[in-house]
């Protein structure tokens, strides 16, 4: 089967510094693959830019065996790739509403001007934040002023509309109490079921080994290896994050360089 | 229910708008007493809408301007600089008696102003230059070109059909005419009042306290208008033309700010740029177009100003950038729609785009119990973190 999602040769330098190096990965629709590696790995730079928010310095993207150019956060929404980020992006002046529709606002023309269609976007955010948190109802309220598991309703509503295809996690986990923590796990086995493609990144090796079904480590920019989630251990995932070292069940493919190449 | 419990009910914001209302009755009492009397008199109101017309014209610009956390400095001089442009170009370089004359260059005048503003807005939002130091700059350099091309001269008169926009006789409307405009206003701002009643947005004593208090502020206004007579005659001059200007354009965009996609924007990128980019806003082009509408209203405020003044002078506009800024009220931070801060401006300019401000629960709205481990919001000059200010860069 064709992934969804194919990063091919992903190189993005600050100043003489090389963020990611020659990093590739691939996501299938209806699977989690985990990327985990230290602060300053390289985790979050490749999802900037896979959501648009960065430009590589060289690398390809593909969706379904296309290359696509994705030079702006809007470009990737068109394309179904949206991100949850771990500050979660919400603006605190706005509601709830203004949160979910900001910067692709529905409109109609009255005047030879486009104005908002009110009315639309709460029907169509009510239902969708619903769907997500069936206890949220202050639409109106600055989410500036809700608590953090409603803001989290209000940023995941946002990322999983009906066209999202591949969905980015920034920890999504990390700033949650217990039982919002269970119900990001429900949300991210019902998105599978949708067929998404899930990128989650995090430093929880337990959820992430629990959430995932491909894990991928990275350190220093590289991709240290790839491995089935089902098959590896907690010390798996440690000794990739910390000495680079690949278990012996790791996967081939894209990515999967093992530490003789590195030293060569 | 007593009056106490009445101003208890009302809605922070709400209560912060009549405030001002009231406070604007208070400072012209005050006046009038100081002045012996002078200060309520039908000419006395009728210069006073004219003069401050301009200055709350830019304001709505200047208020959009501070939201997404920028300045503008250059406003006086753009308004110099467009107005010696529509001067030299009427009365030098134009046959004066073509009546296409006025009507061509009032239009150059507009479209200079916006041009400026596009470059002064490209400088800030794509190149990434802070706008302090861009209006700075435009401040010297837009008045150094207006001494350029004017020579230090100044040029007069205008053509009779320019002189409509200035509010001086041929500038007002006259008294029928000013109180069927009255009388549409009213109904549009009663009926904007009830609109906001039903969906519950407003309470019923402040729409009762806001609609008695506009009602009675519009229709006094004109009745002094209109008992301001034109000399050696007992005709009313009427509304003058700038005050017209100035509430329809900031109609305009006070709907614009409410009601359309831009609106959202102006105060996303003034919350927080980084999270409004990478969820899809255009920023850039959001603060582009800002800067952009504050060049345009440059080029009204220079209308108004030099059909006023029946001349184009090298002064025109001098020092009222910080008119405008005063006018804006941001209270030494800049508004972000929080609670205790807002960007409605100072009394005299009462007429702003009034973006809908969402302080705190609405009528009816059950709030949670207070969650202890919140972190408070920092009351002013109290411990508040110093944040690097934002700069906008290309990614």
């Amino acid at each position: 089967m064709k992934p969804l999602l194919q990063i091919e040769s992903m190189t993005k330098l600050f100043g003489g510094v090389h963020a990611l190096e020659e990093v590739s990965l691939d996501l299938h629709s209806g699977e989690v693959v985990g990327v985990i590696g230290h602060n300053g790995a390289g985790k979050s730079t490749l999802m900037k830019i896979v959501s648009g928010a960065l430009r590589p310095d060289h690398g390809r993207i593909r969706i379904d065996g296309e290359t696509v150019t994705l030079d702006s956060p809007i470009r990737a929404h068109q394309l179904g790739i949206e991100m949850i980020f771990q500050d979660l992006a919400l603006l605190d002046n706005l509601n709830a509403t203004e949160n979910f529709f900001l910067g692709r606002e529905l409109t109609r023309s009255f005047l030879g001007f486009r104005w908002n269609d009110a009315q639309r976007m709460q029907t169509i955010a009510k239902e969708a934040i619903h769907n997500i948190n069936p206890h949220f109802h202050r639409f109106r309220t600055e989410v500036g002023l809700l608590s953090g598991g409603q803001r989290q309703s209000v940023a995941i509503a946002r990322a999983v509309h009906l066209d999202t295809r591949v969905l980015i996690m920034d920890e999504p986990t990390a700033a949650l109490g217990p039982e919002e923590t269970e119900m990001v796990r429900q949300l991210v086995l019902r998105l599978k079921k949708r067929a998404l493609g899930i990128f989650l990144i995090g430093h929880d090796l337990q959820d992430i080994l629990r959430l995932s079904d491909r894990i991928v480590a990275m350190r220093g920019g590289r991709v240290v290896g790839t491995v089935e989630a089902a098959r590896a251990s907690e010390d798996d995932l440690l000794g990739m994050i910390i000495s680079g070292k690949v278990p012996a069940a790791a996967l081939p493919g894209p990515g999967a360089v093992t530490l003789d190449q590195e030293k060569d | 229910m007593s009056w106490h419990d009445v101003l208890r009910t009302l809605d922070p914001r709400h209560k912060r708008l009549l405030a001002l209302g009231a406070s604007l009755v208070v400072i012209w009492v005050v006046f009038d007493l100081l002045s012996g009397g002078l200060f309520f008199s039908p000419r006395n109101f009728y210069n006073l809408a004219v003069q401050s017309s301009t200055v709350a014209l830019l304001t709505v610009g200047m208020v959009l301007v501070i939201i997404t956390r920028n300045i503008d400095l250059s406003v006086g001089s753009v308004l110099g600089l467009t107005g010696m442009v529509i001067a030299i170009l009427q009365i030098e370089v134009f046959p004066a008696a073509a009546g296409w004359n006025w009507p061509l260059t009032l239009a150059i005048g507009l479209i200079a102003g916006t041009l400026i503003g596009l470059w002064q807005g490209f400088l800030v939002a794509y190149v990434g230059i802070p706008s302090f130091v861009v209006t700075l700059a435009g401040l010297l350099i837009f008045r150094g070109l207006t001494f350029e091309i004017s020579q230090g001269q100044t040029f007069s008169p205008f053509q009779a059909g320019y002189r409509i926009f200035g509010g001086g006789q041929q500038g007002s409307l006259g008294e029928a005419a000013s109180w069927i405009v009255g009388g549409v206003a009213l109904v549009v701002l009663l009926g904007a009042l009830a609109r906001r009643l039903r969906s519950g947005e407003a309470s019923l004593p402040f729409t009762l306290l806001g609609g008695l208090f506009a009602s009675a502020l519009t229709l006094f206004m004109i009745y002094q208008f209109n008992a301001y007579d034109r000399p050696r005659t007992d005709l009313g001059y009427g509304i003058p033309s700038p005050l017209l200007l100035l509430t329809l354009a900031a109609t305009w965009i006070g709907l614009f700010v409410n009601r359309a996609p831009v609106g959202r924007h102006v105060y996303a990128v003034g919350q927080n740029l980084e999270a409004a980019r990478l969820v899809g806003v255009p920023v850039r082009r959001v603060v582009l177009k800002v800067f952009a509408l504050m060049g345009l209203l440059c080029a009204v405020g220079a209308v108004i100003t030099t059909s006023r003044l029946n001349a184009g002078t090298t002064n025109l506009g001098t020092l009222l950038e910080l008119n405008v800024i005063a006018g804006c009220r941001h209270r030494g931070r800049f508004p972000r729609r929080r609670p205790g801060l807002d960007p409605r401006g100072h009394p005299r300019c009462l007429c702003h785009p009034e973006p809908r401000h969402r302080h705190g629960p609405h009528r009816g709205e059950q709030l949670p119990p207070p969650d202890p481990h919140r972190i408070r919001p920092h009351r002013r000059g109290v411990g508040r973190p110093y944040r690097r200010p934002q700069v906008l860069r290309s990614p």
